[in-house]
């Protein structure tokens, strides 16, 4: 059949199914059961099939594995390539990727490829009734506005905010299988040469898996205040999050930044220190379950969209916030 | 080396959220007239890379942008910033579009230019958030892409790149030419100098309508529709925690977190 089935092109952590994989297979499936269609899956690398296997537990009907050890190393030209000759072949309805550093890129190079369209970093997906077109909902202006795209041709392409879906669940039993899908994918030198990667990461919790992240702006003027977030971020066992201007200021690592363009988090409780809350932040924090803001100006854009707020400086509000909750224990 | 730097001119993305306004019928956001026409940042960091190789190799900087009645104010802060050429695709036909269609004209425009070893882009637009055009125009010149650049060295017929990812960065080398997006990692952008202003008011830029790069206008349409826009509604919510002094109040929020369960 032409033009049928979502699939999603998988990634993999540490041999693992990658957390944004998951989520793209429960988005993936809700289109899918919507369309009464498969929910089918593709992993390019080495070694990929732990990674295949959870895919069918998380709900994949079929995982497609393209492995080889050329392709260990994570390589764009050779990667859209290969998608492009097995997305001709399967030619899937919908085609999901996760706007991860690799998504971000094969999706929109794959989507040129093909000549199709391709909505990318959205944060919804849903099938539209009459027309099954595949309704692709990204924020524009940093977040200020949200655009709902459609287009024509098949396939109807995606790049997927992490955390945007809720991830998949376990299934009980697996019905889905492993298919190993093979080309010859040529030789030819490439043009785009891996010499090293270096981890940046700061001690302790990563933002993405914190709890609890204590986040500062540029009312934090300095790197000595940075400190002081780091401090109530221990006591809450936390981490500490930033701004862009704070990174671009260099009071800490660009790898800290919260937003558009740095990490997108959701944690039970961010706490916002100094930060005015620009829709190009907000658009990284908006998830959270819990936001609490701490700044000068009460007209700052942060108070709408956080749940608790103190009005006044953070220098003098965190020391007392801090004693407080060591006194309640 | 030659090196063509596209630039995309935006609503000022630093303007408060409400002085943009949701046209839901016409699907567009529309800007009050104080809000200033700007460079996308992100293209600015675009050129100060661009600037930073030419300091070291004399490298000939073009800048390129797209759009119709482009702001010359803000098309020529690149040439006071320091780039040497102005290349302005400027036609009725230009208006709307989607980043398909954006990527198809520059690339088109660039294979006019002709001459190039290096392509820059921001890494992403102020008001698309897209960042798909540099890779457009690399899919379709058939040109290798790095994606996200933090430093970029020229080093005999290759560019060796530091990209930014989640965790760090990626060290590449990539075969010139190619194309490269620029984060704002690279650094600040240096500021539009007065002693330029001479030389710049002698530049005079090109300015190429849709014929002049053998489109035809009927071929400029996107692969997206936009089929809604609307601005996501914030519960306004907020319980600011009061007390007689400021110290009293941060104690109560400590409190109140304590009793929600939050903490």
């Amino acid at each position: 059949m032409m033009d049928r089935n979502v699939m999603i092109v998988g990634e993999l952590v540490e041999k693992q199914l990658s957390p944004v994989s998951r989520e793209l297979l429960g988005g993936g499936r809700r289109l899918a059961d919507t369309l009464g269609e498969a929910l089918e899956a593709v992993f390019i690398g080495e070694e990929l099939a732990i990674a295949a296997s959870e895919a069918c537990v998380f709900g994949a009907d079929t995982a497609y594995i393209i492995d080889n050890a050329k392709l260990a190393q994570y390589d764009a030209e050779l990667y859209v390539k290969i998608l492009a000759r097995f997305i001709e072949e399967k030619r899937p309805r919908i085609l999901l990727f996760g706007h991860t550093f690799q998504g971000a890129e094969l999706g929109p190079r794959l989507a040129f490829r093909l000549n199709r369209g391709i909505a990318t970093d959205c944060v919804d997906l849903s099938v539209e009734p009459d027309t099954n077109k595949l309704l692709r909902t990204k924020p524009i202006y940093g977040g200020m506005a949200m655009a709902i795209f459609t287009s024509e041709d098949f396939p109807q392409m995606a790049t997927v905010r992490p955390k945007a879906l809720p991830p998949a669940e376990r299934r009980t039993c697996s019905q889905g299988n492993s298919v190993p899908f093979n080309l010859d994918f040529g030789g030819g030198s490439p043009r785009i040469r891996f010499l090293e990667r270096v981890t940046e990461e700061v001690a302790g919790i990563k933002l993405e898996d914190a709890d609890v992240i204590v986040s500062g702006g540029r009312g934090i003027q300095g790197k000595e205040g940075f400190r002081e977030l780091d401090g109530l971020a221990k006591l809450l066992k936390g981490t500490v999050g930033a701004s862009r201007v704070a990174c671009d200021s260099g009071w800490v690592p660009s790898t800290l930044q919260v937003g558009l363009t740095g990490k997108i988090v959701a944690p039970k409780l961010y706490i916002a220190v100094g930060i005015s809350g620009a829709s190009q932040h907000m658009t990284g924090c908006s998830r959270s379950q819990c936001i609490v803001a701490i700044n000068k100006d009460p007209a700052a854009p942060i108070f709408k969209q956080a749940h608790f707020g103190v009005v006044g400086d953070w220098k003098v509000v965190l020391p007392a916030f801090m004693e407080k909750l060591k006194s309640l224990g | 080396m030659n090196i063509i730097v596209c630039v995309k001119e935006v609503a000022d993305p630093e303007a408060p959220d409400d002085a943009f306004c949701l046209d839901a019928a016409n699907k567009v956001l529309v800007a009050s007239p104080k809000v200033l026409r700007v460079l996308n940042p992100f293209d600015e960091h675009a050129v100060e890379a661009a600037l930073q190789i030419r300091d070291k190799t004399n490298a000939r900087v073009t800048i390129l942008s797209l759009g119709r009645k482009l702001d010359r104010v803000v098309a020529k802060k690149p040439l006071l910033m320091g780039a040497d050429q102005l290349v302005l695709l400027e036609d009725d036909v230009f208006a709307g579009g989607d980043s398909w269609s954006a990527a198809y004209l520059l690339a088109t425009a660039i294979n006019k230019i002709g001459d190039f070893d290096l392509i820059l882009c921001g890494r992403q637009a102020a008001d698309s958030n897209a960042g798909q055009v540099g890779l457009g125009i690399a899919e379709l010149l058939n040109l290798p892409s790095v994606v996200a650049a933090r430093k970029i060295e020229i080093l005999d017929g290759n560019a060796r790149v530091e990209r930014v990812i989640g965790d760090g960065y990626e060290v590449v080398e990539v075969t010139l030419p190619a194309l490269i997006t620029v984060s704002n990692e690279v650094g600040q952008p240096r500021y539009p100098a007065i002693k330029n202003i001479r030389i710049v008011n002698q530049i005079q830029p090109t300015i190429w309508a849709s014929r002049d790069i053998g489109v035809d206008p009927s071929h400029i349409e996107g692969r997206l529709t936009l089929s809604a826009l609307f601005q996501p509604v914030h519960e306004g919510t907020c319980e600011i925690v009061e007390g007689e002094t400021l110290q009293e109040a941060s104690e109560h929020l400590a409190v109140r977190l304590r009793s929600e369960r939050i903490l």
